[in-house]
């Protein structure tokens, strides 16, 4: 989000997705879609249908990179180098939009001189991928002008995370590929709310509506219906409170329907950080590995009990309705936190419904100023930013101009992963959400029955020819070791993932991958590196 | 039998999806076909949506650590005790000890209330979710 807000000034996915149906190019790169977003995977094929070419880069052959024109299979951690490749070759096909560039964007001269410099077989011998093959993926997305780049956290994953968007943001720019219908840089989110909850600024560096927390006039706009001051300095990001460790300066904390010892990289550390807390109170729908270290655990309503609004991938706010009362003695959260404020003495604390709840969010977050419950139910909800009770909501943004005004050139830099595979530990473990019948934590996936018989168990794919020189059958237990961390895991013989790289989800909390990967993460975003840590592979002794 | 019309609680694609109630039950999940995103498709997960609703593993009361253990308490003692704790933390080591997570699974309005919570309540801008993970 950092990335692609500092490139065009939003973070947000910046089509619709019905319009990646009538796209003619659409290049997806870290995104398994068919699998972790299944309904925009149905658009994205839909296109190919259409006669739509679908580029693909990822490192493993996943469903969709097995559907594609041209699948750009990388070395991990080397996406920077592969888009840097790219655009030089649009530069030297001639296929740069200038009118746009000059007109829309700034700083494109550092770029170009910097582009200049590079060796394209350089940077294809950095991907690992041939040089033709690159080159002509850049032609074909150059070339259309209704061109959609599509990235998840195959992308954002990265200690160069920020960079990396920023390499994509700068691929669109440079071929014009933004500002309009069928064409943009979508990120693709992972759960069902992640829009809405960057939206509503759980995040510790904005207010809500991504306004700023330094800005003397929007701080005097907050303070006065909050009757509150706002504290001043930006706060700590989800890992820096979860890895702060023994004697971290985080004390006490509260944690709402979230995982974090199981969902976090580097898991010993988060467990450390959580157990020595003077206060832990969770709130939760099931007794999550997270709930079990707490000091209090409240029951918390499921979605199917509450109403309330999420807002999708495009933007979309739009209302759940309550199917059915809470079951046994649980509560929605909403009313868990009003309880809490309550009781400290936090005025604005008692509001009677979510409706009401929502006039206050539209009266201080321009881009929610028009969402009103009545529209919303008659609309199958509304597309921010939607600023008034008139405003139809807006399908793609960019239009004349980007959100900071003119779109910004950022010269980046392939650098790599932060681990290495070494001689101990020869194999690159890639991890991510593993299966179609799967999600997160799968806290919700793994107590639905007929999930967990069509995926009962870890798998972790090696590559066939790594499983014969290792002398692994399809099915064998397997260690998997890393400086970090040992598990234990189920072999998957596989082709989807080159032979030195292996790839495992972190579904299964008997596998808690995440105590294997690493803390690093992007200086700006700080997105961990789940996407590469070195690791070993042993047979396990059966006797 | 009733069936409501919500949006599904998995990805972010946000596609509409009817529960099938009965008699307080979630029977069954199945698309709208009017929705701009679903339009009348589900994914295996989607499909399952209901599932995981009535599980008998699901949290019934509060619980507060005695002696150790989490033990069944009523929801004031639960309550009360959190926000007691919550307040001796920042008198003690100040707002920023205090570190909140809220949640990308939750409501926009249960965001928004936690964030305020955090920062008018709390005094700290320690806030996240896990967006990145």
């Amino acid at each position: 989000m950092v990335g692609l807000a500092t490139s065009f000034g939003s973070g947000a996915m910046t089509n619709s997705i019905a319009e990646l149906e009538e796209a003619d190019v659409l290049l997806i790169t870290g995104s398994n879609t068919t699998e972790t977003h299944p309904q925009i995977g149905r658009n994205i094929l839909r296109a190919v249908d259409r006669g739509a070419k679908l580029l693909v880069i990822d490192p493993r052959r996943t469903d969709i990179a097995r559907q594609a024109h041209i699948h750009l299979a990388l070395r991990p951690g080397t996406d920077i180098a592969l888009i840097n490749a790219m655009m030089r070759v649009i530069l030297d096909e001639n296929l740069a939009d200038d009118l746009f560039i000059s007109m829309r964007t700034e700083n494109f001269i550092q770029l170009r001189d910097y582009l200049h410099r590079l060796d394209l077989a350089e940077l294809a011998a950095i991907t690992e991928i041939d040089i033709n093959t690159i080159r002509e993926a850049a032609c074909i997305y150059a070339r259309s002008s209704k061109s959609v780049i599509c990235y998840c956290l195959g992308v954002t994953q990265h200690t160069c995370g920020t960079d990396n968007v920023q390499a994509v943001a700068n691929l669109a720019m440079l071929t014009g590929n933004v500002e309009k219908k069928h064409s943009g840089v979508d990120p693709l989110r992972g759960q069902n709310n992640v829009q809405g909850a960057c939206d509503m600024a759980a995040l510790p560096a904005v207010l809500p509506g991504y306004q700023s927390l330094e800005d003397m006039s929007i701080r005097a706009r907050f303070e006065a219906v909050w009757q509150r001051p706002l504290p001043e300095n930006a706060g700590k990001s989800l890992t820096e409170m979860t890895h702060a460790g023994k004697d971290g300066p985080i004390r006490a904390m509260f944690i709402m329907g979230e995982n974090p010892a199981l969902s976090d990289p580097h898991l010993h550390r988060v467990e450390e950080t959580l157990e020595q807390l003077d206060f832990l109170a969770v709130s939760d729908i099931f007794l999550t590995a997270t709930a079990k270290l707490a000091h209090v655990v409240f029951p918390a309503a499921s979605f199917a009990e509450k109403g309330g609004t999420i807002t999708n991938s495009e933007r979309r706010v739009q209302l759940c309705r309550r199917a059915i009362p809470p079951i046994h003695d649980c509560r929605p959260d909403s009313e868990i936190i009003m309880e809490l404020g309550r009781r400290m003495g936090c005025p604005g604390m008692d509001f009677d419904s979510d409706a009401e709840i929502m006039e206050e969010i539209s009266l201080l977050t321009p881009i929610y100023g028009g969402m009103h419950y009545d529209r919303l139910a008659e609309n199958h909800g509304l597309q921010w930013p939607c600023p008034d009770r008139s405003h139809p909501g807006t399908e793609f943004l960019h239009k004349y101009y980007f959100a900071r005004g003119k779109g910004q050139f950022t010269i980046t830099r392939h650098q790599e992963p932060y681990e290495k595979a070494a001689e101990k530990y020869p194999f690159t473990l890639v991890t991510g959400r593993g299966s179609y019948h799967h999600y997160h934590t799968a806290t919700m996936t793994r107590n639905s029955r007929r999930l967990v018989r069509e995926y009962p168990q870890a798998k972790l794919e090696i590559h066939k020819d790594d499983c014969r020189r290792l002398n692994i059958a399809d099915g064998e237990m397997v260690e998997l070791h890393s400086k970090r961390g040992i598990v234990r895991i189920s072999a998957q013989i596989t082709d989807r993932v080159k032979p030195g790289t292996v790839f495992s989800s972190f579904h299964f909390f008997e596998v808690p991958i995440n105590q294997l990967t690493v803390s690093a993460m992007d200086p700006k975003s700080k997105c961990p590196e789940f996407k590469v840590c070195s690791a070993a592979i042993k047979k396990v002794n059966h006797d | 039998m009733q069936d409501i019309l919500t949006i599904c609680n998995y990805c972010g694609c946000g596609c509409g999806v009817y529960l099938s109630v009965d008699n307080d039950q979630v029977v069954g999940s199945y698309p709208s076909k009017n929705h701009p995103i679903s339009r009348g498709n589900l994914c295996s997960k989607g499909w399952q949506l209901h599932e995981f609703i009535h599980s008998d593993k699901r949290l019934s009361s509060p619980l507060l650590r005695k002696n150790g253990s989490l033990q069944e308490v009523s929801w004031d003692e639960a309550l009360d005790f959190t926000a007691a704790a919550l307040m001796t933390a920042k008198q003690q080591y100040g707002p920023d000890s205090i570190g909140v997570l809220s949640s990308a699974k939750c409501s926009n309005e249960e965001n928004y209330l936690l964030q305020k919570l955090t920062r008018a309540g709390l005094g700290t801008n320690n806030i996240d979710h896990c967006a990145r993970l």
